[in-house]
């Protein structure tokens, strides 16, 4: 069977301002069905099957295929433990889907992870939560005590001989433990730095044991995928990725929101019909397509599709799908500002040109931006996306940060230059 | 052992349920931020005696994990107000006008970013994006998410935290 483009699997249990499903309103909803449907019926190796045929690609940002990244944990039945951990770190600023996942259906989440647990076999699974989401804690860990009672989590669940223990973990703040090899340093009780990879999460992970790491949305998908067949989730979609997206627009829109869309909407699409176009008083100018760490889109990008490959060949990537809406009353100078503060103060120091280097990019953005700025700075801005860029750090950050201010100077080149020659910011 | 300084000692309740968080990790330590997190929920921050009860409990030096309480933006190591506000700083909800309430914040309080009201009642502190973007702009005033915040409308707001 192939699915509809007008089916919202996600988000079919939401209502917004309720309170989320309970245990016996889930079951009633048909839920649990897909972790009996696995244990029950299906080995490991074709959960696996079946979500690496769904095209199914990771939720959180580099679009990983998730079957992909599950078949890369050794098989060999050698019975060392293996670790699942959820990465529900939500901090990219612009982002707010996994939370409206966790808040609104966080049986959904439950469910997908203890049939990935099943997938990877693994024992053991953290859900890595931000400390500000306390309203979603909450609700999470009632739904894993309501778990455990119902036999979904523990021992033999089910009687299928299967164990899995879950657990929810409460952060304590800092961007960089959503890196995955962060997130891992920080479960082990440790300052939240980043790993060297390879060795990869899943051949040498928390505690050095296997260890796969998924994105809330991810992991959402799941139950969905293995219920209704890899050939359904793909038809979701308007392109080769499959599946549904949360998408959302943020910024000086009429209607700023989430929304569950196919996979390969167009940006026209979701910010006229969905986000009811600019507030009245503001025209568009520009747009970071998938959280702060993404190359601007501009007015010639509108007919794009939001999959990973269609905004890759539009010159940025759809990392997490939140777009943040540049309007042409907001200084771009002073956002590019505000974005390279962010990141500095976010870098957890580990690597010299992280460390050193955002700092210096943010202090000549503050001199440009408070109309101190010289011509040659652009220069040395410039030079940093190439210092700063993909191979010279450990890890995703600096290499995220520089997307934005390296298409941001060439977008809003005049601007730059308007600051340095008027020496002030025309918006104030 | 116990007495480095008067707020050292946690309560019986506290050493079981940090004992409990240490159970679900490999090594005790990986339950250290929960623990941290518990203690600090009852006493409003982390003194060096109650670092040092925690540390002993979890198999680390009091430095080790000094330096990990010190990595974290929300781990106190320092007094704060009776209510902790935390205004979002990041691109949405400053695009929506974050520079106008935090100065409306300095006005209302009399206190800057990283500082204590004089009676004791708020610290103010920047955070990073709280993932309520449609909602610009946010802040959090203890456990709760406060969206759409009018810089007009802070006295209503703020006399829900006595």
């Amino acid at each position: 069977m192939t699915g509809g483009k007008d089916e919202r699997p996600l988000t079919q249990n939401i209502r917004p301002g309720e309170e989320p499903f309970d245990i016996d309103a889930y079951l009633r909803a048909g839920g649990y069905a897909a972790l009996r449907k696995s244990l029950g019926g299906m080995t490991p190796e074709e959960v696996i099957k079946e979500v690496t045929a769904s095209n199914l690609r990771g939720r959180g940002g580099a679009g990983f295929p998730t079957g992909k990244k599950w078949s890369l944990a050794p098989t060999d039945g050698v019975s060392r433990r293996k670790y699942l951990v959820v990465n529900a770190d939500e901090m990219e600023p612009g982002t707010f889907k996994d939370r409206l996942l966790m808040e609104g259906d966080p049986h959904q989440l439950i469910e997908g992870t203890i049939v990935s647990a099943f997938a990877i076999q693994a024992s053991v699974a953290y859900i890595f939560l931000r400390a500000e989401y306390t309203l979603a804690g909450r609700r999470l860990q009632r739904a894993i005590d309501e778990a455990y009672a119902n036999g979904y989590l523990g021992k033999n669940i089910l009687g299928s001989g299967f164990d899995l223990e879950l657990h929810l973990h409460r952060s304590a703040g800092r961007y960089i433990c959503g890196d995955e090899t962060a997130m891992l340093t920080a479960l082990e009780g440790n300052r939240a730095i980043p790993r060297a990879k390879p060795p990869y999460p899943q051949i040498s992970g928390l505690w050095g044991k296997p260890t796969v790491v998924n994105n809330v949305e991810t992991l959402a998908n799941i139950p969905h995928i293995v219920n209704r067949g890899a050939d359904w989730f793909r038809g979701l979609a308007h392109g080769e990725d499959g599946g549904t997206k949360i998408y959302g627009a943020s910024g000086r829109v009429k209607h700023p929101g989430a929304w569950e869309l196919p996979m390969g909407t167009t940006i026209q699409e979701i910010l006229e019909e969905h986000a009811g176009g600019m507030s009245d008083g503001y025209a568009f100018r520009a747009l970071l397509p998938g959280g702060a760490s993404t190359p601007f889109l501009g007015e010639q990008h509108l007919d794009v599709a939001m999959d990973f490959t269609s905004v890759e060949k539009a010159g940025s990537r759809l990392g997490t799908g939140t777009m943040i809406i540049v309007d042409d009353r907001t200084c771009p100078v002073g956002l590019l500002h505000n974005l390279q503060h962010f990141f500095a103060q976010e870098s957890c120091g580990w690597c010299t040109p992280c460390r050193d280097g955002l700092p210096w990019v943010e202090r000549l953005l503050a001199a440009i931006d408070a109309g101190q700025g010289e011509m040659r700075d652009l220069k040395i801005l410039e030079m940093h996306t190439d210092f700063l860029g993909p191979g010279k750090t450990f890890c995703a950050l600096a290499p995220g940060a520089m997307e934005p201010l390296e298409s941001g100077l060439k977008m809003f080149r005049e601007d730059f230059e308007r600051h340095i020659d008027l020496k002030r910011c025309p918006w104030r | 052992m116990s007495t480095v300084d008067d707020t050292s000692a946690l309560t019986p309740a506290e050493i079981e349920a940090v004992t409990a968080l240490a159970r679900q990790y490999e090594a005790r330590r990986g339950a250290c931020i929960e623990a941290l997190r518990l203690v600090q929920r009852s006493h409003g921050w982390i003194s060096d005696g109650r670092l040092h009860e925690v540390a002993r409990l979890l198999d680390m030096s009091p430095d080790e994990l000094d330096g990990v309480a010190t990595f974290y933006n929300l781990i106190f190591r320092r007094p704060v107000g009776r209510h902790v506000i935390l205004i979002c700083d990041s691109v949405s909800c400053w695009i929506m006008g974050y520079d106008a309430l935090r100065d409306a914040f300095h006005t209302r309080l009399g206190v800057r970013l990283g500082e204590t009201t004089a009676d004791g009642r708020f610290t103010l502190l920047p955070i990073v994006c709280l993932g309520a973007c449609d909602h610009a702009p946010t802040i959090m005033i203890d456990d709760d998410l406060h969206h759409d915040v009018d810089p007009a409308r802070l006295d209503a707001l703020l006399e829900q935290y006595p």
